[in-house]
């Protein structure tokens, strides 16, 4: 790729990325999704942080990842699935961009969306921070985790979005493959010895669990971003599948 | 469908007719890369649509059927979004955006939401969106479909203003809109091109009896007995189809020989029998009739 179409690439995805948040904040989506988020993992943490009486994060950590599982999937559920309903896919696709372009500026706008949902949390950092001494180390694993693991959620809602044109089928869709991804380490006992590390190494709450403890581990990062492009790519095919 | 072959030359308004279903959109969807074809191909300016895409893409503005729009964006954002998409630098997304609301009278709404806009409005909007990047070729799916009768008129004047620089190949299945907007037509039907030519050249070659439609004033007592076999015996006339009576007026249509005009003969007749002829046209073989034949035979 020439420089010259490296900058049109980047300005096309920008240009649909910058479209589909100001969609979102428009339609009230956004504000939506960051109250409840932070409403509900609030709740939950601070209604503990108190009873263990402990400086720790680690109690958000373990929430947020059940949180991403409605949220996530909500935040992505339109992304394709309207424009294929309104008939405005038709326009996207016969303007001159690569499908490609479409999907990661659609990706990161949902992505930026959890970030900033993510960023918000911090306030919690704060008052724990202010309350007590807490180590940093397991903070900033714990959020690059999570902004990893909602990057894999959001490629596998964008795919389901890109399945169907009823936004509450790639809703159950998204929730689904993400609830599947998340329990698999926890069904072990289910499962053969034999293949549980398999499953084990599936689980992305696994890989999780590893980079939030502060252990930045190139195979659990491989995992991560291999699933991520992964799912991406597989919209870019299913949004590319438009033959009937 | 299958083997349709055709080309469009600039400047040229080209209308796509045919009942519904008959391959109009699908053809259309072909041609604006949004499709790929089971077999054949599509040149754009040389460019193919199969390994050139993006190229054609560029080229090509492109109205869908229904005009899908974004309704939660204003008419301003959402042009600047398409100028965007086609990769328009800063200065020129500016001078085509004043030009688009210029040209399609989008001012007064320009701050408006889509979702608001009457369809009128949206189709201006869709017109506006598909030019915004200055294309070679349009490509108009059924442009007027679902606009009133002024709004028709407009968008139409619209797209031959336009049409004059660019190559504009539109759909449609109402037939009026052929004779008043473009300069070639073709007629397909079941994914086939049944007819090829300017409007004028499928009439005449398609061309059956004339219909001269008339009403005159009698005062008899049995029109079927006393006026028909008089107006059946004028020169030239093929048959006729009596069309009621609202008293002593009757109406008649009536259909004439190929090649010949029957309405000297008819107002001579009317004199002479002392009726009162209040109303004679000619209706003409129409590009309807056209259709009809070429559609209606399975």
């Amino acid at each position: 790729m020439t420089q010259a179409q490296f900058r049109t690439s980047a300005g096309n995805i920008n240009a649909i990325m910058r479209r589909e948040v100001k969609s979102y904040f428009n339609s009230a989506i956004a504000y939506v999704v960051i109250v409840v988020f932070l409403a509900i993992v609030g709740w939950f943490h601070t209604s503990n942080l108190f009873l263990s009486n402990v400086a720790t994060m680690r109690l958000l950590f373990e929430l947020v990842p059940i949180v991403f599982l409605f949220v996530v999937p909500a935040v992505t559920m339109r992304l394709l699935s309207e424009e294929k309903k309104s008939g405005t896919i038709e326009l996207l696709t016969t303007k001159p961009l690569h499908d490609a372009e479409i999907v990661l500026g659609k990706f990161l706008a949902a992505w930026a969306l959890i970030g900033v949902a993510l960023l918000l949390t911090l306030v919690y950092y704060i008052t724990i921070a202010a309350l007590g001494k807490i180590d940093n180390g397991p903070v900033v694993g714990g959020y690059l985790g999570l902004m990893l693991m909602a990057g894999v959620y959001v490629a596998i809602g964008l795919l389901a979005s890109s399945l169907t044109e009823n936004q509450v089928i790639a809703f159950i869709i998204g929730f689904v493959f993400v609830f599947t991804l998340f329990m698999l380490d926890k069904v072990l006992i289910y499962i053969p010895d034999a293949f549980a590390s398999i499953v084990e190494f599936l689980g992305i709450d696994y890989h999780f669990g590893n980079v939030a403890r502060g252990v930045i581990d190139s195979r659990d990062l491989i995992y991560f971003f291999s699933l991520l492009g992964f799912m991406l790519y597989l919209t870019v095919v299913s949004l590319g599948r438009r033959k009937w | 469908m299958n083997d349709i072959s055709f080309d469009v030359k600039t400047g040229e308004i080209l209308g796509f007719l045919g009942p519904n279903g008959a391959g109009k959109t699908t053809t259309m969807k072909i041609i604006t890369c949004y499709m790929p074809p089971t077999s054949g191909s599509v040149d754009v300016d040389g460019y193919s649509i199969a390994d050139h895409s993006l190229e054609v893409r560029r080229k090509i503005g492109y109205l869908p059927e229904l005009n899908p729009l974004y309704f939660d964006m204003n008419v301003l954002e959402y042009l600047e979004y398409a100028a965007q998409l086609h990769q328009l630098d800063k200065t020129r997304t500016k001078q085509q955006l004043s030009l688009m609301i210029e040209v399609c009278g989008l001012k007064s709404v320009r701050h408006k939401d889509i979702g608001e806009l009457s369809k009128g409005y949206r189709q201006r909007v869709g017109l506006a969106q598909a030019m915004i990047h200055e294309p070679d070729v349009l490509i108009l799916d059924e442009p007027t479909s679902g606009l009133d009768p002024n709004q028709i008129v407009e968008i139409r004047n619209l797209i031959k203003q336009l049409g004059r620089a660019k190559t504009v190949v539109l759909s449609t299945h109402i037939l009026s809109e052929v004779t008043a907007t473009c300069d070639r037509v073709i007629i397909i039907n079941k994914g086939q091109i049944v007819a090829d030519g300017t409007p004028s050249e499928l009439q005449d070659k398609f061309q059956g009896s004339e219909i001269v439609a008339l009403e005159l004033r009698a005062s008899v007592q049995n029109a079927m007995a006393e006026l028909f076999p008089k107006i059946q015996a004028v020169p030239g006339v093929q048959s006729v189809e009596y069309g009621g009576a609202n008293g002593d007026v009757h109406k008649f249509s009536i259909h004439s020989l190929k090649g010949s005009d029957v309405r000297e003969d008819l107002f001579r007749k009317a004199v002479s029998e002392k009726w009162v002829l209040l109303e004679m046209g000619r209706k003409g073989t129409s590009l309807e009739d056209v259709f009809h034949q070429l559609t209606k035979n399975q």
